[in-house]
C-alpha cells in the first residue's frame, strides 16, 4: 500500500517536472498580445520607427507557429519545443511532401483535436529558399524583402501574405497543446503593413 | 448524425457523431475490420486507407470533412499494383505478426500509383510513417522492388 503511495507520489512527481521542463524549454510563452501600431507613433525617427515595427512583427515569424513550417531542411519541426517532425516527412517538390507521404496523408483543412493532428487548407511547406529557422530577425528581413527569397511576392502580396492567409491564420488557432502565435492575425498584418510603409527597414542582426 | 459515404465502391449510410474517426466507421459501423487501429493519432499507419486514391490515416481523419471522396479500404483494394503486391507480398512471406500490413499495403499501393520504379529513399519516405513491430522492413522493400519490377515486365 504505503509503495502504491510512493510511486503515485512519484508519478506526481514526475508529472510536474516534466511539465515544468516543457514550459522551459517551449520557444513559445503563454503570454501574449501584440502592441499596436498607434503605439510605435511616438517614435519619430522613421527608422528607428521601421526597426521597432519589425521587432514586434518578428514575435510572431519567429514563433514555433511560423518557424516550424519554414525549416532550413527538407524536414519540418513540430510542437511548441519545434523537435524533429515524427514521423520523418520532407518538404517533396511541390512542398506538399513526397509520393505516397503527403501532407494531407495526416493533416486535413481543419484542427483535429482528437487525434491532435493539427489542419488548414493548404497544409504545406514553405519552400527552401524561404527558410528561416536558425536565422536572425535582421537575415529574415533581408530575405522576406528579396524576391528570390520570398516566393517571388511584391510587397502588396507580402502584406496579404501575413495579414490574410489562411494557412499563416491558423498560427493563431494552432488546436490543443499548441500555443497560438501572439496577438491576432490583423494586428500582426496590420503592424507588418505599416513596416513596409515606414521604409522596411532591417535590424542588423 | 446521419451520413452517406462511398467505400469500397458502394454508398453506405451511416448515423454517427461528426467527430467520429473515419477509421471507427470502417470497423465498427461498416464492418471492415481489414483496417487496423494502431495509435489512434497518426502516427503508426496502420489504418491506412486510400482517399480519393491517396492515402489517409483514418485514425485522423473525421467523417464529417469525408464529403463527397472515395474510400478505398484494404478489402476493395484492386487493380494492377494492388495485385503486384499482394503477389509480392506473399512470395516474400513479409508479414510477421501481420497487424500492421493492411496498412503497408494500402501506403505501398499509393507509391507505386506514383511512382513506378521507386527507388530505396523513395519507398523510405513514402513507408516511414508505417510501423512494423515486428521489424519487417527489410522484406517491405524489397516486397515493393518486385511487385515495381512486375509491374513493368
Amino acid at each position: 500500500m504505503s509503495g502504491s503511495r510512493l510511486a503515485l507520489g512519484l508519478a506526481a512527481v514526475a508529472a510536474v517536472t516534466i511539465g515544468a521542463a516543457s514550459v522551459r524549454t517551449g520557444a513559445a510563452t503563454p503570454e501574449v498580445g501584440l502592441r499596436s501600431v498607434e503605439d510605435f507613433a511616438g517614435i519619430e525617427n522613421k527608422r528607428e520607427r521601421s526597426l521597432a515595427l519589425f521587432a514586434e512583427v518578428g514575435k510572431v515569424i519567429q514563433h514555433p507557429r511560423c518557424l516550424n513550417c519554414h525549416p532550413a531542411g527538407e524536414r519540418p519541426s513540430q510542437g511548441d519545443a519545434m523537435t524533429p517532425h515524427n514521423p520523418w516527412v520532407v518538404r517533396g517538390t511541390d512542398g506538399f511532401g513526397a509520393p505516397g507521404m503527403r501532407c494531407a496523408t495526416c493533416h486535413s483543412e481543419a484542427n483535429f483535436d482528437p487525434a491532435r493532428i493539427p489542419g488548414a487548407p493548404k497544409w504545406h511547406l514553405a519552400p527552401i529558399e524561404m527558410a528561416w529557422q536558425g536565422k536572425s530577425l535582421g537575415e529574415i528581413c533581408r530575405q522576406i524583402k528579396d524576391h528570390r527569397r520570398n516566393g517571388g511576392m511584391d510587397m502588396a502580396r507580402l502584406i496579404h501574405h501575413m495579414g490574410e492567409d489562411e494557412l499563416v491564420g491558423w498560427g493563431w488557432h494552432p488546436g490543443a497543446g499548441r500555443t497560438p502565435a501572439p496577438g491576432t492575425q490583423k494586428q500582426f498584418g496590420e503592424l507588418f503593413k505599416a513596416w513596409t510603409e515606414s521604409g522596411t527597414a532591417c535590424p542588423k542582426a | 448524425m446521419p451520413y452517406s459515404i462511398t467505400v469500397n465502391g458502394a454508398v453506405r449510410e451511416v448515423d454517427v457523431d461528426p467527430d467520429t474517426p473515419l477509421l471507427w466507421v470502417i470497423r465498427d459501423n461498416l464492418g471492415l475490420t481489414g483496417t487496423k487501429f494502431g495509435c489512434g493519432v497518426a502516427q503508426c499507419g496502420a489504418c491506412t486507407v486510400h482517399v480519393d486514391g491517396q492515402p489517409r490515416r483514418s485514425c485522423a481523419l473525421p467523417v464529417s470533412r469525408l464529403g463527397n471522396r472515395q474510400v478505398t479500404t484494404i478489402e476493395g483494394a484492386d487493380g494492377p499494383e494492388a495485385k503486384a503486391v499482394q503477389a509480392a507480398w506473399a512470395a516474400r512471406d513479409v508479414p510477421q505478426c501481420g497487424y500492421c500490413q493492411s496498412g503497408q499495403v494500402m501506403s505501398a499501393i499509393a507509391l507505386l500509383r506514383e511512382v513506378k520504379k521507386p527507388d530505396d529513399k523513395a519507398i523510405d519516405l513514402a513507408m516511414n510513417g508505417n510501423i512494423c513491430r515486428c521489424a519487417t522492413y527489410v522484406r517491405i522493400r524489397a516486397a515493393i522492388h518486385d511487385a515495381a519490377k512486375a509491374l513493368e515486365a
